[in-house]
């Protein structure tokens, strides 16, 4: 069963198009990754959908509701867990699930509320006031508090931004126990390609507000034809030069200072490779194993790393565009 | 139903954090306190009310009062500014439940706190001296201070709505609350001041409160009750309106 069905939807703010007419459908029970650098358009997306934002144009519809014309419905069914952080710092753990139970018009909540701080180990913390949290518990009780209203989705935006290696191992496991034993179905957007991988089901990626590529992210990987041989030198074009020959490439692309071929067998042929290279000078040779950032790499031309420059500087026009 | 609950979960959340905040209930006690012993002693023997029997210490006791209602209230409203910046706004609208009741429910939150803030001065003013009212009296002057903090939470949540930081906060403080307070009739009877700070006096909605409580406290005012509830009222549906209507457009 399809839970959320989005056809050509577009939201523009000004002249900057945010989200540039996307379709996608999420099955029940997956765990839908949005891969993208910053200011993709994925909060934007998951904001339309969480009913906050009106898009300009296109349809959407969450649990088979409306988020333009059912948006009480909409929400009853989604636990959202932002960004930023969302907590009142002031009160304590019990007291921010109990008013989040309240405003979703709960009536037994106590064991709920003890059940899933439990869940995500918060329970000896219960009564402490939020802002001696660290930043992991902080995470963890505001995926708590999202699934307080045992809603049939959750949207995590950027569920592991800013956390440590280890704290963010741990949610991964929270947010794969919560879609195996809850059955909730989990929509997530990331900027870390290790996340997008490890967790999704199915990747989407966006940048510039397009859905660029979307499937599971082995399929994603195997598109790009085997594995990835990059030769580091200052001289590329020559590189390049001399690798187009081989027959057997699959690939070829060139971005600052690398040269990156692709092929089945890499490493069995890496050193024909260097053979053809002849006396081209060469820093390094390394093998790569392809990883989600490559299948954006080849969509783009670009790393992930590159767009977020670029996108910082749209964001920071749109924020100056949006205060005039 | 659904609506009376959301109202309440909002209202809740602000009692909830007054109660927890014991150093600022005291501190917002400190200036009315000062205002009362100082102003109110240091003028009584010189100052003699025309046409009431009352000292001057009687007489500002509901000023004082409408005073502490009227900044308690104020920043409650304005409160609002820190829950969108703490991002808990943000929790609140994605919940399925209508802006308006979220208004709603902090508009009465913040006037249920001014409101307790005020019967603290109320109480004080009787230890230093004020005679108790009778009961409806008593009923009185505190229909009046709710009508006070439900009107002034809604400037604040209109305020708030527009703000973006609290850099606007001393602003307000300085070009909104003392203005509105000094120009009240709260330490000076309203007749016998030239006429351009009398109509200045006449169109400050917080007049109609301060000679409410005044009413309700000392039974003498300077404009009759009913005139002054319905002033008041008048400006409060406008507040609601506006703060409500401001709290809709606010975009995250």
């Amino acid at each position: 069963m399809e839970l959320i069905k989005v056809e050509q939807l577009i939201k523009r703010f000004d002249d900057l198009v945010a989200v540039d007419r996307v379709n996608f459908a999420i099955e029940e029970g997956e765990i839908f990754g949005f891969l993208g650098p910053n200011g993709a358009g994925k909060t934007t997306t998951l904001s339309i959908l969480s009913t906050l934002l009106k898009p300009t144009s296109g349809k959407a519809w969450v649990n088979g509701y409306d988020v333009e014309t059912q948006k009480s419905q909409v929400r009853q069914s989604i636990g959202v867990v932002f960004q930023d952080p969302t907590l009142d710092e002031e009160l304590t753990a019990r007291e921010n699930m109990d008013i989040h139970g309240r405003l979703y018009g709960m009536k037994h909540r106590r064991e709920k509320i003890d059940a899933l701080l439990n869940l995500v180990e918060l329970d000896n913390r219960k009564n402490q006031l939020v802002k001696q949290f660290s930043g992991g518990m902080k995470r963890r009780l505001e995926i708590a508090r999202g699934l307080l209203h045992e809603p049939r989705i959750l949207f995590l935006d950027e569920p592991t931004l800013g956390l440590d290696p280890q704290t963010r191992n741990h949610l991964w496991d929270y947010i794969r126990e919560l879609n195996q034993k809850k059955g909730v179905t989990i929509i997530l957007t990331t900027h870390y390609m290790d996340e997008a991988e490890k967790l999704s089901d199915r990747v989407a990626i966006i940048d510039h507000g397009r859905i660029i590529a979307l499937d599971t992210p082995g399929a994603l990987k195997e598109q790009l034809g085997g594995s990835m041989i990059r030769i580091e030198s200052h001289e590329s074009g020559k590189v390049s030069e001399k690798l187009s020959g081989l027959q057997w490439l699959s690939n070829l692309n060139a971005h600052n200072g690398y040269v990156d071929v692709t092929l089945q067998n890499a490493e069995k042929r890496i050193a024909e490779v260097i053979k053809a290279l002849n006396d081209v000078p060469v820093e390094s040779v390394s093998l790569q194993i392809p990883t989600l950032e490559d299948v954006f790499l080849s969509y783009t031309g670009r790393t992930i790393r590159d767009q977020e420059a670029s996108a910082r500087d749209r964001i920071r026009q749109r924020r100056k565009a949006a205060r005039r | 139903m659904k609506a009376l609950s959301a109202i309440y979960t909002i209202w809740y959340r602000n009692v909830l954090k007054y109660f927890r905040m014991k150093s600022r209930i005291i501190g917002s006690l400190g200036m009315p306190f000062f205002f009362l012993v100082i102003i109110g002693f240091g003028l009584n023997s010189t100052i003699a009310i025309p046409g009431m029997q009352v000292d001057y210490v009687e007489f500002i006791a509901p000023g004082i009062i409408a005073m502490s209602i009227l900044f308690s209230s104020m920043f409650s409203g304005v409160q609002l500014v820190i829950d969108k910046q703490v991002g808990f706004l943000k929790e609140t609208l994605v919940a399925p439940v209508s802006r308006l009741h979220l208004m709603i429910g902090q508009a009465l939150g913040g006037a249920t706190t001014a409101l307790m803030q005020g019967i603290l001065v109320l109480v004080i003013s009787l230890f230093i001296g004020v005679n108790l009212p009778s009961i409806s009296g008593i009923l009185i002057a505190l229909l009046f201070m709710f009508l006070i903090g439900l009107s002034f939470t809604s400037v604040g949540i209109a305020f708030a709505s527009r703000m973006e930081d609290t850099h606007g906060f001393q602003l307000i403080v300085n070009f909104v609350l003392f203005p509105v307070f000094f120009l009240s009739g709260a330490l000076f009877p309203l007749d016998r001041i030239p006429g351009w700070l009398s109509f200045l006096t006449y169109i400050d909605p917080l007049t109609y409160g301060v000679e409410g409580i005044r009413y309700g406290m000392l039974g003498v005012s300077q404009i009759a009750p009913v005139l002054s509830f319905a002033a008041l009222g008048g400006f409060l549906i406008a507040m609601l309106l506006l703060g409500s209507l401001l709290f809709n457009k606010i975009k995250i």
